[in-house]
């Protein structure tokens, strides 16, 4: 080993590593998981044990046209993102102003879907084992969308005011990875509560 | 890239700072963000609740020791159990082990603070407020008088227990709440801890450069993250259930009580090697300094962490095998329990090589450190034991499981605090703890520990039940109640004893000074206690033990690293 000669120092050597808003915000992202993975199980364990109804085929309908507002949100979100780093400030405005617009429409959707539910159909989260499963499901998720506007609207608040500048795209970037989430779990929550479920 | 760290003076800072008035120093501490300062705060906090929850275990010790006792009321002894499983779990555990791994994981890779500071202080302030929500039951309700509405329902709280019906008032929503409170406060710090990880480390400090510390607490976050989410999500049935009139746990509307024990145990498992992980990781430490060798495995002691954690979410229903789960579940969950014995028997092992050959220095550290590697093996062999599902319908629920839960949270999980607290109790105040009342410590917790928790395995196997308020005299379980109980006397005395070292050292101790064990990662390159900054310049490291490397130019570590770019892959590299 004596004969091996020692490395040279090298002390600008490249050094980078992950940004800590998006690391942190992943990790956000694996614990919310975890949390509806338990609500999404405790309503596939529960479905068709109630022990009254109405049921999940009696009364849900297909929500298909919130759920395509929903998910090009995810889009437009990106948009924004893409145009603050590229310093396009106004266009980053127009496209978080389109993404606070399509979340509105979705959570309007949810809001008139439960009326029905509570006022045509009488079911609540007393009612039976599919009201309380679904509401606290649908709740959750509502929840996380509600969280994700108020983020955004603050986003836009400050894109139309011009303190949100090119240097703060990562910050965007983590809410976005935030609100592609809550995204994702709506996939998952129109796959088992309307598809499967029904 | 060489060892690069700039040796700070050592100053006496005590002499340089004037008395200031005990409201701005107050004021300093509950405004700080600084990651040293909220450890300690951890630390401290997580200290006054082990007081407090050990306490409450001597009162259920005095309530057995004899039979037929009415030392305190059937009601009063629900609460204390519950109290005691519930405050040690989450408000003595976590916090302490959360309090060594803010302060220790920045000064150990080489940055000034943790990732984001100011959730860090929130973290700390909401897992604090739960603890203080959770014993204000006690004068909470009813009032002090009956212990007011202390919860009653047990750690685990299991459903329809729970139900409005049967736990009228608002017992089990002060343990509900306060849990999912502190629930906030653990994924915050957890979160934390693996963007500082990921993100702060200094130059030159790759993955496979990490101390084993970090290494192990990157685990036990991960894990925490999938482990408090699902408490967090029951936590929310049960209180829905409670308040909104839900279903979730409510038999009588087709609600499945088992539920709740899946769910519970999702979470309560993975707790298990979230608290006994870190203990891993001090260990990791101190067992190399000590043996004055490098930690024998590096790469197979972080696969095995990995290990256990992927595991560890595999096992959760060996803590159900009475309920009945069926054939296939029983053989399953047997299996993965007994998997889980593999990489933490290659722990062990790579521990034992660690010690082989080495200058064994028996510092009382050293010494809390041994005594946990022989009580860890121990309360591993009687979870096999207990993984095996026929021997578990048999002794599940009687104190052979008290017994050998807490030779894993006793004689494993603080044997290795203590020796924590004597390892970097010099760093933290600067000031060494008495070696010599250390040495009466170990030896009066050792023995006092022993007889407690060995002499629960045999009413445990006589048949003795769990949360049980007194028993008849002619069981024959009274003899080794007397011992067991006299045993918890002894390591109430021994703990006294640590207390007064740490009051009476911080004063009186001699100075440490940076390095007083001679160690090789980057906290000890620092005065103790550090400056508020950390690192005056922050440290360029080429190995896994930057200070070996600065201490012995002629042959550092570096030199042996098996991925050193070869000539050829540089000149690539800078193509």
């Amino acid at each position: 080993m004596s004969e091996v000669a020692l490395d040279p120092i090298v002390p600008n050597e490249e050094w980078t590593l992950p940004s800590r808003g998006i690391v942190g915000m992943t990790c956000l992202i694996i614990a919310e998981a975890a949390i509806f993975v338990i609500f999404v199980v405790a309503y596939i364990f529960y479905l068709g044990k109630s022990l009254t109804g109405p049921t999940p085929k009696e009364v849900l309908e297909l929500p298909i046209f919130t759920t395509i507002c929903l998910l090009s949100s995810s889009l437009t979100v990106h948009a924004a993102v893409s145009a603050l780093r590229g310093n396009a400030r106004r266009l980053c405005s127009f496209w978080l102003a389109a993404t606070v617009l399509l979340g509105g429409i979705f959570l309007a959707g949810t809001a008139h879907e439960w009326y029905d539910l509570i006022y045509k159909h009488g079911l609540t989260i007393k009612t039976n084992l599919f009201g309380t499963t679904f509401y606290s499901l649908v709740g959750l998720h509502a929840t996380h969308v509600v969280v994700g506007l108020i983020l955004l609207s603050l986003a836009l608040f400050f894109s139309m005011s011009g303190d949100l500048k090119e240097e703060h795209h990562e910050k965007l970037e983590g809410l976005s990875l935030y609100w592609h989430f809550v995204d994702g779990v709506w996939v998952i929550v129109f796959l088992v509560v309307y598809v499967l479920g029904r | 890239m060489a060892t690069q760290i700039p040796v700070t003076e050592i100053q006496d800072q005590k002499v340089q700072s004037p008395q200031r008035h005990w409201l701005e120093v107050l004021h300093d501490w509950v405004t700080t963000v600084d990651h040293k300062k909220i450890g300690l705060m951890y630390i401290g906090y997580a200290l006054i609740f082990l007081v407090i929850a050990g306490f409450e275990a001597l009162l259920m010790r005095v309530q057995l020791a004899i039979p037929n006792n009415h030392f305190v009321s059937p009601q009063v002894f629900n609460g204390l159990f519950t109290m005691h499983g519930t405050t040690m779990v989450f408000f003595v555990g976590m916090p302490i082990l959360f309090g060594f791994g803010n302060y220790l994981i920045p000064l150990m890779i080489g940055a000034r603070d943790m990732a984001f500071p100011r959730l860090n202080a929130f973290s700390f302030w909401i897992s604090a407020f739960g603890g203080l929500l959770l014993y204000f039951s006690y004068v909470g309700g009813s009032g002090l008088y009956g212990a007011g509405s202390a919860p009653d329902v047990g750690w685990f709280a299991y459903a329809p227990l729970t139900a409005r019906v049967f736990s009228p008032g608002h017992s089990t929503d002060y343990w509900t709440l306060s849990l999912l409170l502190t629930g906030i406060g653990t994924i915050g710090t957890a979160l934390n801890i693996v963007a500082t990880i990921i993100s702060m480390r200094c130059p030159g400090m790759k993955m496979s450069r990490l101390p084993l510390l970090p290494w192990l607490y990157l685990v036990t976050s991960g894990l925490t993250f999938v482990a408090i989410g699902p408490l967090t999500a029951a936590q929310i049935m049960l209180l829905l259930d409670r308040y909104v009139g839900s279903h979730f746990f409510d038999t009588q509307a087709g609600g499945s009580a088992v539920l709740w024990m899946h769910f519970f145990w999702i979470f309560g498992h993975p707790e298990v090697y979230i608290l006994v992980l870190p203990a891993f990781a001090f260990a990791n430490e101190i067992i190399p300094v000590f043996s004055r060798k490098a930690i024998f495995g590096y790469p197979a002691m972080v696969a095995a962490s990995v290990g256990i954690g992927f595991i560890s979410l595999g096992v959760w229903a060996h803590h159900m095998f009475t309920v009945g789960l069926g054939p296939g579940e029983n053989t399953f969950f047997t299996l993965a329990t007994m998997i889980i014995s593999v990489p933490t028997g290659i722990k062990i092992f790579n521990w034992l090589a660690t010690l082989w050959g080495g200058k064994i220095h028996f510092t009382v550290a050293m010494m809390f450190a041994i005594g946990f590697l022989f009580q860890f093996l121990i309360a591993g062999l009687t979870g096999i034991m207990l993984s095996v599902a026929p021997f578990d319908w048999q002794l599940g629920n009687s104190y052979f499981v008290v017994a050998h839960f807490h030779y894993v949270l006793v004689g494993a999980i603080l044997f290795m605090l203590f020796s924590a607290f004597y390892y970097w109790y010099p760093k933290m105040s600067g000031r060494m703890l008495s070696e010599r009342l250390g040495k009466w410590h170990f030896w009066l917790f050792l023995i006092g520990f022993h007889l407690t928790f060995d002499l629960m395995h045999v009413p445990g196997l006589l048949g003795m039940p769990r949360r049980i308020y007194t028993y008849e005299a002619d069981r024959g379980w009274m003899i080794w109640n007397v011992i067991i109980s006299s045993g918890a006397i002894v390591q109430t005395v021994a703990t006294l004893l640590f207390v007064f070292n740490m009051v009476w050292s911080y004063f009186r101790g001699p100075i440490a000074g940076p390095d007083p064990w001679d160690a090789w990662t980057l906290e000890w390159s620092v005065s103790s206690p550090p400056p508020s900054y950390n690192f005056a310049e922050i440290p360029v490291v080429a190995s896994r033990r930057p200070l070996w490397d600065l201490k012995h130019p002629d042959d550092p570590d570096s030199d042996y690293e098996m991925d050193q770019p070869t000539p050829h892959e540089k000149q690539e590299k800078s193509l």
